[in-house]
């Protein structure tokens, strides 16, 4: 076991190699020149030169790959060629909008999801249960774009029950902020939650273990509580685990549409102006992150499953 | 008793399934009318001024007319020839790599498959959203570069689901004996193993084609898409700042017609999961 937990940590380092390396090819390789783009037109090429010496971009490529390596496990970025400001500190600053909305969306829809699954679980086969899967089928099949468009347009500018955009710190004042996003954010997610659950729940039902269970007589909630529902948790946290590091990264459109000044939004403007640094690290924070929490997924996976064998 | 091959045995099960057949019939409609637009048939002329700028839908003009007072139904399809091209050509890209990288990595273990799992482990560490939108930005926007992104995505799971299922196969008797009576290594396992798991394939492209589409709508509307063509994507971008003034039509077009492929991919996976899937055989 402690073997095991050990051989996983120490393969992220490889994989962190290669996700820097991925980064490297397309930001210092492929990407060809960005002095030009910054500088506009009318560039000299002395100030040319002397910016790609400011940016470090004279280095060799080796050293350049090298220096995205440390910034995966220093977390420093350098700075911003938009802004001017240091990364690091600006990805603290957009954490805080990010995390208000992200969390408590991602929570209450994972809650209302796994209520919706038990229960349409409990009637399987019925009306209720058809129904409920239509629904995700065709929830799923609109494009994330028309609801936020859509619930913007209708609930804060129509009926005018939310702020249109826009973002105020401090507890209760942000509410009135993310309440709508994050109702969509919940919409959207229900879907294919409640399409996994559902299954991971209905697999469980028809083992043997579960008519052993109603033949001793216990009845069909108890069942579903006690039993069903405590082996379909294994695969639920996977499921749930590995999607919190999305949450760094914010809903991208949701904070675009709303004007939250979270680390989505952060993204999206630096995708817009070419700044690369901010990109780079972005992708290099969401990168560990999702390494991070895959390991984490892994690993409740086999301690609550003592049936996984370790190689 | 007598029985089918797996791919007729499939096929028997899915005309069976109503709800499957009509998705595939949406489906290779939306392939159809594609087709027609690429070939400049249809809504070439999309362009042209039709009408007065924004009317609302009417016999005259179905989805209504957008600023320049182009029509909007000619827009939807060309839209439609963009989403279409985008999934097949992630799919041109996807399968030839995930296929090759799975079957070597499945077959011969060793250091190869440590290789190709390295290989994947890494591209799945990189959020997709990150991968597509810089691969786009550094490729300089435009069609080509989300070919590219949506393929350079989508090989990651179709190779793992390939792996898993040759290593499973490599070691069954009917292998064995392919080695017994003098097949190599390659014959193996391009003329008995693949064709007994290609099925993952198809279903894989089925769900892979949704997410396709998905991601150049969202590409498009960030601007990193198609350029100077109508798209759903920036349709819905358009819709953004209209909506205000009640021009809903751009949006409605856009969201239904996405709404219908995705609808019926949904369903036609579902379906081809269980038509192809022998361990879900009968139940």
């Amino acid at each position: 076991m402690t073997k095991y937990i050990i051989r996983r940590l120490l393969y992220m380092i490889p994989v962190l190699l290669g996700v820097s390396l991925i980064i490297f090819v397309l930001f210092n390789v492929v990407s060809g020149d960005p002095t030009a783009v910054l500088l506009g037109k009318n560039a000299t090429a002395r100030q040319m030169a002397d910016l790609r010496e400011q940016l470090g971009l004279n280095k060799s490529l080796f050293s350049q790959y090298l220096d995205i390596v440390k910034s995966a496990f220093t977390f420093d970025f350098g700075y911003s060629w938009a802004t001017k400001q240091e990364i690091s500190q600006m990805i603290w600053q957009g954490a805080y909008p990010s995390l208000c909305l992200s969390i408590p969306a991602f929570v209450i829809s994972t809650v209302v999801s796994l209520l919706i699954s038990v229960f349409v679980a409990y009637y399987r086969g019925k009306g209720i249960d058809l129904f409920v899967r239509v629904c995700c089928i065709a929830g799923m099949s609109i494009s994330a774009l028309a609801y936020i468009l859509f619930f913007q347009w209708f609930f804060a500018y129509k009926l005018g029950w939310f702020e249109i955009s826009g973002f105020e710190e401090g507890f209760p004042n942000f509410i009135s902020y993310i309440a709508l996003p994050a109702i969509i954010w919940i919409v959207l997610s229900i879907g294919p939650d409640v399409r996994f659950f559902r299954t991971v729940i209905l697999d469980e039902i028809y083992q043997d273990y579960v008519r052993t269970a109603r033949s001793k007589g216990l009845s069909e909630i108890t069942i579903l509580l006690h039993h069903v529902l405590r082996n379909a948790m294994i695969p639920i946290i996977t499921y749930v685990v590995i999607q919190i590091p999305s949450l760094i990264l914010g809903a991208l459109l949701l904070e675009n549409f709303f004007s939250i000044p979270g680390l989505g939004g952060m993204t999206l403007n630096a995708l817009n102006s070419s700044d690369f640094p901010v990109m780079k690290a972005m992708a290099i924070i969401s990168s560990v992150g999702y390494i991070i929490f895959g390991l984490i997924s892994d690993i409740l996976y086999t301690v609550a499953d003592p049936r996984i064998k370790f190689k | 008793m007598k029985t089918n091959s797996l791919w007729k045995d499939a096929f028997i099960r899915l005309s069976k399934d109503k709800l499957a057949l009509v998705s595939l019939i949406i489906v290779l409609t939306y392939f159809f009318v594609a087709i027609l637009s690429a070939l400049g048939l249809i809504a070439s002329n999309w362009s042209q001024e039709v009408g007065a700028s924004n009317l609302a839908p009417s016999m005259e003009h179905f989805f209504g007319t957008d600023i320049f007072g182009r029509s909007v139904l000619l827009k939807v399809i060309r839209g439609t020839q963009v989403a279409m091209s985008v999934g097949v050509a992630a799919s041109i890209i996807a399968i030839p790599i995930g296929v090759l990288l799975g079957a070597l990595a499945g077959y011969f273990g060793g250091w190869i498959d440590d290789f190709v799992t390295w290989l994947y482990t890494t591209f799945s560490s990189v959020p997709n959203i990150m991968l597509l939108i810089s691969i786009t930005l550094i490729l300089g926007k435009g069609i080509f570069a989300v070919y590219i992104a949506l393929g350079a995505t989508s090989w990651v799971t179709l190779c793992r689901l390939i792996r898993g299922e040759v290593m499973k196969h490599k070691e069954r008797e009917y292998v064995q004996a392919a080695g017994a009576i003098g097949g190599g290594h390659f014959r193996k396992l391009f003329r008995h193993i693949l064709p007994n798991v290609s099925h993952i394939i198809i279903i894989n492209t089925s769900m892979q084609f949704q997410i396709a589409i998905k991601s150049e709508v969202i590409l498009s509307y960030l601007g990193l898409g198609v350029q100077g063509e109508p798209s759903w994507g920036t349709m819905i971008d358009d819709a953004k700042l209209e909506l205000v003034r009640g021009v809903w039509w751009q949006l409605a077009g856009a969201t239904v017609a996405m709404f219908f492929i995705l609808l019926a991919f949904n369903i036609l996976s579902d379906a081809l999961r269980d038509a192809l899937d022998p361990k879900l055989k009968g139940k």
